[in-house]
């Protein structure tokens, strides 16, 4: 069989200590630094171009690019900004990563850093990880330790500080801006873009906002070239991602794979969905982007190939759901996290998630009718493409899918007066009977 | 609770320090906030009072950002504060029984301690452990691959003080008020120790490993991975 996995940022995850410095540099570590230091910043931007590196936090928007947005020579702070506030149902990539090799991190955010010309960078940690958050504070300071964070790094003049900084519990802080508004110590809202944090994104002042897988990729291509991490994935989406199964899957966890890698290929290495059972949905990329079903088993999980399919790739995010499980129940629950965490700041976000909870509670029961699937689908509407940020697109995909998908299983909900499924079969455990 | 003279003059100094790692004092706020949780266990009116004091803002914009994240309480929880995932996909897996097992074995509300003071639980979103499902949180440590009978055991176990190990976090789980403390900024020192991945984690790795497609073998594959 060909390589179908190239562990790369997870490639020595397996190693005793592999959070540590001692450790990342014995695998090659902070190779890539001195090298990046030694080159002008506007080149390690080109580099990062070239690699066709595009955001691994879901949107997709290619990085060297992101850089290269920052005016240079405008005299004020420019700051870099590691979005680590994994939020997104069924996204569990950074979590694993700053566990186990936060070094390659911190590597990844030196080098940005040095070529957006900030002195001062910021990684914004969930708050909900404790034992992710000592390791993060670890790796700084073991950072500062060895003098790759500080005054005159390796020599080269370069100045970098790295603050971490905990979250407190808010999905909605993913988004970028409300990510820098939290930051700032405010309620987290996203701001009304242009313009872009780019220009004025920190304190007003130019700012870069990165996911920690692209961040953490950058070392390879610094330390690689380019064309070795564009050597991997496909014609418009670059290199390795990390591809994360859970649910009704035999062998569920991280599998790290060139872009365009397929659902069918992972699941053949991941065992196959639960045994006795077949698959009946998932979400390519987390709950925000539309689900996919069995018919989606070849589609090529990169940004183009997704999205000609539907959906988006995301953050690839595949949560797995067999037969067992009931669709109406599934997207509730989904909406029951949208109209929890919707930030408030928009009307059709706010009231509408409220809503469509409603009509989804009375659906499952078996209390709705066929009009009720019509009223859903006119709410997605009045969301989608006029809430102030991306949440209120990514709110309305699970119920815009499942509808298009399953229409028919809503309707059997009502006719019968009641789900049709039983819950615990869907468990993995074996539930015990009524005490 | 009031927040005596003694305990903000032991604040102080940690929350200066605090303020001090930002280019605005505002952006201390988060920070500040999980410092006062880590002395009283909420974050009290005295709390805010506190942290206003501290960045010249009001009480009013202090609990304008208070009420907005759902980590700070308004009220005291139990030392050990339980959440159990309840989003799709640890729902599903078994998430949504554990909740109501657990409701009903402590015999309390959300957010509400057990009489001992030990326990509280509530429901969380995702946590970003979803191939671990279904997930329980212990003071913001995983504990990975729940069932009824396990959380049950486990809120037993700390109700009756024996040592409780993460699945995947430090050797020691800390209490509530000590979380609070290291989400502030000021770490335990039980970094180095405890678990780093389990086997989802590493089940990509190991298949990599036993198909003997190293990062160099990969390399050399160049597009042939991806584009079939």
């Amino acid at each position: 069989m060909s390589t179908i996995l190239t562990p790369e940022l997870t490639a020595y995850w397996d190693q005793p200590t592999s959070f540590s410095l001692a450790t990342y540099r014995r695998n090659g570590g902070y190779r890539a630094l001195p090298k990046a230091l030694a080159t002008d910043p506007d080149q390690i931007i080109g580099i990062v171009k070239d690699s066709g590196l595009r955001g691994r936090g879901g949107a997709g928007f290619p990085t060297g690019m992101k850089w290269g947005f920052i005016p240079q020579g405008d005299n004020k702070p420019h700051y870099l900004v590691v979005n680590a506030d994994e939020s997104e149902p069924g996204t569990c990539k950074d979590i694993p990563l700053m566990l186990a090799n936060p070094q390659a991190l911190i590597e990844g955010a030196i080098i940005a850093a040095y070529a957006i010309r900030a002195k001062l960078a910021f990684i914004y940690v969930r708050g909900e990880v404790l034992h992710v958050i000592r390791r993060v504070q670890h790796a700084v300071n073991e950072a500062y330790a060895e003098g790759f964070l500080g005054k005159n790094i390796l020599g080269s003049g370069f100045d970098l500080d790295i603050v971490v900084h905990a979250g407190a519990g808010a999905y909605e802080c993913g988004e970028e801006t409300a990510l820098l508004e939290s930051l700032e110590g405010y309620r987290g809202q996203p701001r009304l873009k242009p313009p872009f944090p780019a220009i004025e994104g920190l304190y007003a002042c130019p700012t870069v906002v990165n996911n920690v897988e692209s961040i953490a990729s950058v070392p390879f291509i610094v330390l690689h070239g380019a064309a070795d991490f564009a050597a991997l994935g496909t014609e418009r989406s670059k290199g390795f991602g990390i591809f994360s199964l859970s649910g009704h899957v035999t062998t569920p966890g991280q599998y790290e794979a060139p872009l365009g890698v397929t659902l069918r290929q992972l699941l053949d290495l991941a065992g196959g969905v639960r045994a006795g059972h077949t698959l009946k949905f998932w979400t390519p990329g987390g709950s925000s982007t539309p689900i996919f079903t069995d018919e989606h088993l070849d589609v090529p999980l990169d940004f183009e190939g997704v999205g000609a399919a539907g959906s988006m790739l995301g953050t690839r995010a595949l949560q797995i759901f067999d037969d067992t499980t009931c669709v109406v129940r599934a997207t509730l629950r989904w909406m029951e996290f949208y109209q929890h965490e919707s930030c408030g700041k928009c009307t059709p976000c706010r009231e509408g998630t409220f809503w469509i909870v409603q009509l989804l509670e009375q659906l499952e029961a078996g209390n709705g009718s066929d009009s009720d699937l019509d009223k859903l689908l006119d709410i997605c509407d009045n969301i989608l493409g006029r809430a102030f940020c991306p949440f209120g697109d990514g709110a309305v995909s699970p119920v815009m899918s499942s509808i298009k998908y399953f229409r028919d299983e809503f309707i059997e909900h009502h006719k019968r007066g009641g789900c049709p499924f039983d819950p615990a079969a869907s468990a993995l455990f074996a539930m015990e009977t009524a005490r | 609770m009031a927040l005596s003279e003694e305990a903000r003059a032991r604040l102080a100094p940690k929350a200066a320090e605090i303020i001090a790692r930002y280019p605005r004092a505002r952006s201390a706020l988060l920070p500040l906030l999980h410092l006062v949780q880590s002395e009283e266990g909420y974050v009290s009116q005295d709390g805010i009072e506190f942290c206003a004091g501290q960045l010249g803002l009001t009480e009013a914009d202090v609990t304008g950002v208070v009420s907005f994240y759902t980590m700070y309480k308004r009220k005291p929880v139990g030392e050990f504060h339980v959440g159990v995932c309840t989003n799709t996909l640890c729902a599903v897996m078994g998430g949504d029984a554990i909740f109501a097992d657990l409701k009903d074995h402590l015999g309390v509300a959300v957010d509400e301690p057990t009489a001992d003071g030990k326990v509280s639980f509530e429901h969380v979103e995702c946590n970003a452990a979803c191939d671990y499902a279904p997930v329980v949180m212990v003071n913001w440590e995983f504990f990975d691959n729940m069932t009824p009978a396990k959380v049950r055991d486990l809120v037993d176990g700390l109700r009756a003080g024996a040592d409780v190990t993460p699945s995947r976090g430090a050797p020691r789980l800390v209490t509530w008020k000590q979380a609070s403390q290291i989400l502030a900024g000021f770490p335990d020192g039980q970094a180095p120790g405890g678990h780093t991945a389990g086997a989802p984690t590493l089940a990509g790795l190991r298949v990599a490993k036993a198909q003997g497609w190293t990062p160099d073998a990969a390399a050399s594959a160049g597009s042939d991975g991806g584009s079939r």
